[in-house]
């Protein structure tokens, strides 16, 4: 579904991502981990489109993401630190977003209603708490049913109730054949969540397994300890 | 586009600070007439003010607000929306609110008591001066990712242009003097909006005593007519190159 080829990115003197190449198909669920700084957030962000790649392309469908916007209408994006225009609402954020985005099918409103944003809706942005902010960021990712989510960090700054229903509403996406990018350093938590693991380090992929594969490889029993045991093997 | 536009108007406009500054060349512009005699003397004084306040008015308040506006733009463009689509919309928002502002303030007023054509003349004078200066802000705020370096730059520009650039001309003239250098200073006029906008009037006025060195010389360069739309044609310049320079950086910006 999204095929990376050959990406590399440089911040001035900075290698973000070095020659990166990933395929990811559809109906897994794919969590990218590493250490701060290794360039997670800068791949989603070329993914996005927000950060153009030095070099490489990334083909979202068979179609190249250059000078093309509409692929995004199949994304959803939750930031890991959600900026918003602070004089806005949440109900003007939303129905900002909903008008830009003039698609047809039944907008998904169970994370509003699970996390009770109606009745926050008048407050404006700037009042917000790191953790509602997170709640509107994650309804907007949700909102318009994409068959693809990209979701940088979702549980961090969450309360435990929160976190539970959204990890709750992110296997039910995959469940509907979503594809779904999450990246997290609580590894725990993504235990039950994802299918696939890559790994990432200075910019480079440093692999790209199969949960199982991975817990086969290193003879543990969760992927927390598996990654654990191969950054101190110093094998990762 | 159309939606995006409406946003960006809607915020401005409860900024209040686009109505500030309204009500405050409304101020000017009521007493610039009020306390002179005569009406072209009202004029004058009013041109004056209009060719410092506009400007630095319209270059500080956009360049803020596009760097205010980062958030707003990080957000549309997880969306299906175009970095051009969203640039443009910014550009034509703050201009549209800012050409209102000074139309309301300045304008009607300028329709009472100045004959039509000079009101007119001053009018769109006027409504380039602030579209040039928002793209000039544009500019300066695409230069650097830092706020205050920005704002630097926005000043530096409103300050060279409002106020050294008149004094550079007439320096120059005045070493040179003693070989043919009218050309070469009507090219350098050019080289300013806000000296192309008081030729602009000045022409119309045909109040020569008041000119400044090169508006003289451009008078006597071009005649008026030729030199009224020469230099609207410079000025509409003005407006499209700062911008069209910040709408290529800022489609290969990383955000």
């Amino acid at each position: 579904m999204i095929e990376i080829k050959n990406i590399s990115k440089n911040f001035g003197k900075l290698k973000a991502l070095e020659n990166v190449n990933l395929r990811f198909n559809k109906a897994e669920c794919i969590a990218l981990i590493g250490p701060n700084g290794c360039g997670k957030t800068t791949l989603i962000k070329t993914i996005l489109g927000m950060v153009l790649p030095d070099s490489g392309d990334v083909f979202f469908n068979g179609q190249s993401i250059k000078n093309d916007t509409a692929y995004r209408k199949q994304l959803g994006y939750m930031p890991q630190i959600g900026r918003y225009p602070d004089n806005m609402t949440i109900g003007q954020v939303t129905e900002m977003i909903k008008g830009i985005r003039t698609q047809k099918e039944p907008q998904d409103k169970e994370l509003a209603d699970a996390f009770n944003l109606d009745k926050l809706s008048h407050k404006k942005m700037r009042t917000l708490s790191g953790g509602t902010t997170q709640k509107v960021s994650a309804t907007l990712a949700f909102m318009f049913k994409p068959q693809v989510l990209i979701l940088d960090e979702p549980t961090a700054g969450l309360d435990p109730i929160a976190a539970e229903i959204l990890k709750a509403k992110i296997i039910a996406a995959k469940n509907d054949g979503c594809l779904i990018l999450i990246t997290s350093h609580l590894l725990s938590e993504l235990e039950d969540i994802v299918s696939e693991i890559i790994f990432m380090q200075d910019g480079n992929v440093r692999f790209h397994k199969k949960v199982a594969e991975l817990k086969a490889d290193t003879g543990r029993e969760t992927i927390a300890q598996s990654i654990l045991h191969l950054l101190k093997s110093g094998t990762a | 586009m159309i939606r995006l536009l409406k946003y960006v108007i809607l915020d401005i406009v409860k900024n209040k600070i686009v109505i500030a500054y309204c009500i405050m060349l409304a101020l000017f512009t009521w007493s610039a007439f009020g306390l002179e005699d005569n009406v072209s003397k009202g004029i004058l004084t009013l041109l004056n003010i209009m060719l410092l306040a506009v400007p630095l008015v319209s270059v500080l308040f956009a360049t803020i607000y596009v760097y205010n506006s980062n958030e707003f733009i990080e957000l549309l463009l997880s969306h299906p929306v175009k970095r051009s689509v969203i640039w443009k919309a910014l550009f034509i928002g703050l201009s549209l609110s800012m050409v209102a502002a000074f139309i309301i303030g300045t304008g009607i007023p300028l329709l009472f008591f100045a004959d039509f054509s000079t009101a007119l003349i001053m009018i769109v004078a006027g409504c380039m001066l602030t579209i040039i200066f928002v793209a000039i802000a544009f500019l300066s705020s695409i230069l650097t990712r830092d706020k205050a370096k920005g704002i630097g730059i926005a000043v530096m520009l409103w300050l060279y242009f409002a106020l050294l650039f008149d004094g550079l001309v007439l320096f120059i003239f005045f070493q040179f003097s003693d070989y043919p250098i009218e050309k070469p200073v009507v090219l350098l006029s050019a080289l300013s909006p806000i000296d192309l906008c008081r030729i602009l009037i000045l022409l119309q006025l045909d109040v020569s005593a008041m000119m400044g060195h090169t508006g003289a010389i451009f008078k006597n360069y071009f005649g008026s007519n030729l030199g009224l739309l020469v230099s609207f044609l410079l000025l509409v310049l003005w407006v499209a190159v700062p911008f069209y320079i910040s709408l290529r950086k800022f489609k290969k910006k990383d955000l």
